[in-house]
């Protein structure tokens, strides 16, 4: 039960995700400032930015709407953020949960965060917050089914195991995944289901700041938005370690494979942050004959390369 | 308290609302994000929601309507909120103190914690006033 607790609220849980994905968050925001020839903001600058949001700020509830859900939304999104860190955490750090089938309580939990925002969204009773949560809506229909199909095509090329564990200790007795042409194919698709999981540029029409305001998160302030950002930070370090424990063979944590566990995440982070700075904001519409015709089509033609061994 | 106001003072959000401007401020304001000026670099960012700002920049003439907008915008901020009214208009009123539409500068209807005067400020101005605001919060 302590270890557990442990597990849960400091070593691969809440504490040190957090940390990490603040550190990442700034790694993202320096990065954008750099391509577009600014300096960039201090390293510290998204814990200015939470602790600011959750010490100062005042949190205003909505008159029209429902205060709870509002209320309750953003702690959901870090509970359902931090826990699928755990899951995902665990394994890369060599440590074995014994739970058989954790892939997909991880496919379930990487949904809550986009939920809560939508239940929130729709609590504040605000119409522009309600077109943002429509649009998220449309974004989870469109790329939940292609997340799945390279969640299938993991399981096949690893021989039908279902355990995140199994299938980094496969890739690291053989070779990882990203190393045959289906594994490359796969990793295009789903490096652009984790770009619309972070709500980046070109997929983030749910919060479209210029055109809707905020969108989603127009209502949130204070200690609400605190750990909405929180919960963001969180998505920023996981999602990249999924795509790292699913095709790159994960961590290995003795001498000089520290460095390159910690390169292979901050590569990942730096390829997400090139793609948003390099591309306009598409329509909904777009997004979705994006995911539901072309991403599919490239899942289905690596699950077939799979199925022939390649 | 210490830390609570440095997290304040290194992270300020910004929404910028325009009274009946001429623009020349708006684009000065817009000015201060690009490379050149850059004001990224103290953590300050321009938001799209009143719910996440703490600092309000107040520019041009602010008439009969923007009245009661500026006054709504200005109950619906999270507090503590950071006034700031830009340019000669905000200020004073400018060329348009005597017109019939005027309905008195910005401190006459919201309280104001800074001052950036001219027609239209440089962003070299708008950046001084910036960080007295914050030296002085």
């Amino acid at each position: 039960m302590a270890v557990n607790l442990f597990y849960f609220l400091v070593f691969p849980g809440l504490l040190f995700v957090s940390v990490t994905g603040a550190l990442l968050s700034w790694f993202d925001r320096k990065i954008s400032a750099r391509v577009q020839f600014r300096q960039g903001p201090p390293l510290l600058q998204p814990f200015y930015d939470f602790f600011k949001l959750l010490l100062v700020k005042e949190t205003i509830l909505p008159r029209k709407g429902s205060p709870m859900i509002f209320l309750l939304a953003p702690v959901f999104a870090v509970f359902g953020a931090t826990m699928a860190g755990v899951f995902i955490l665990l394994p890369l750090f060599n440590i074995s949960t014994g739970f058989r089938g954790d892939l997909l309580v991880i496919f379930y939990l990487l949904t809550i965060p986009s939920f809560s925002y939508i239940t929130g969204a729709l609590a504040s009773g605000n119409p522009l917050a309600a077109v943002g949560s429509s649009r998220e809506m449309k974004l989870i229909l469109s790329y939940e089914l292609t997340f799945l199909l390279v969640i299938a095509g993991i399981i096949m090329k690893c021989g039908q195991k279902f355990d995140l564990y199994s299938i980094i200790q496969t890739q690291q007795a053989g070779s990882p995944f990203i190393g045959s042409i289906s594994g490359v194919l796969l990793f295009i698709v789903a490096l652009f289901c984790v770009q619309a999981k972070l709500a980046f540029v070109p997929f983030d029409m749910p919060e479209a700041e210029a055109e809707i305001t905020g969108g989603i998160f127009i209502e949130f302030s204070g200690a609400t938005y605190a750990l909405i950002k929180l919960s963001k930070y969180i998505m920023l370090f996981i999602l990249p370690s999924l795509l790292v424990a699913l095709f790159m063979s994960g961590f290995m944590l003795n001498g000089i494979h520290i460095l390159w566990a910690v390169l292979k995440v901050i590569g990942i982070v730096l390829l997400i942050t090139l793609i948003k700075n390099t591309n306009p904001r598409i329509k909904i519409k777009q997004a979705m004959s994006f995911f539901m015709v072309w991403m599919n089509l490239i899942a289905v033609i690596a699950l077939v390369l799979i199925a022939f061994g390649y | 308290m210490g830390f609570k106001n440095y997290c304040f003072k290194k992270s300020l959000w910004v929404f910028h609302f325009g009274g009946a401007s001429c623009n020349n401020c708006d684009i000065e304001i817009l000015d201060c994000l690009t490379p050149r000026h850059d004001l990224e670099r103290f953590g300050i960012l321009l938001v799209g929601s009143i719910r996440h700002a703490d600092v309000l920049l107040v520019n041009g003439s602010i008439n009969i309507h923007d009245k009661e907008r500026l006054i709504e915008i200005y109950n619906q901020a999270p507090k503590p909120i950071l006034v700031v009214a830009i340019g000669a208009c905000g200020c004073t009123g400018g060329l348009f103190t005597e017109s019939y539409t005027f309905a008195g500068p910005v401190d006459k209807i919201i309280p104001v914690n800074a001052y950036i005067p001219g027609c239209p400020p440089k962003p070299e101005a708008i950046i001084a006033g910036i960080v007295k605001l914050v030296k002085s919060s």
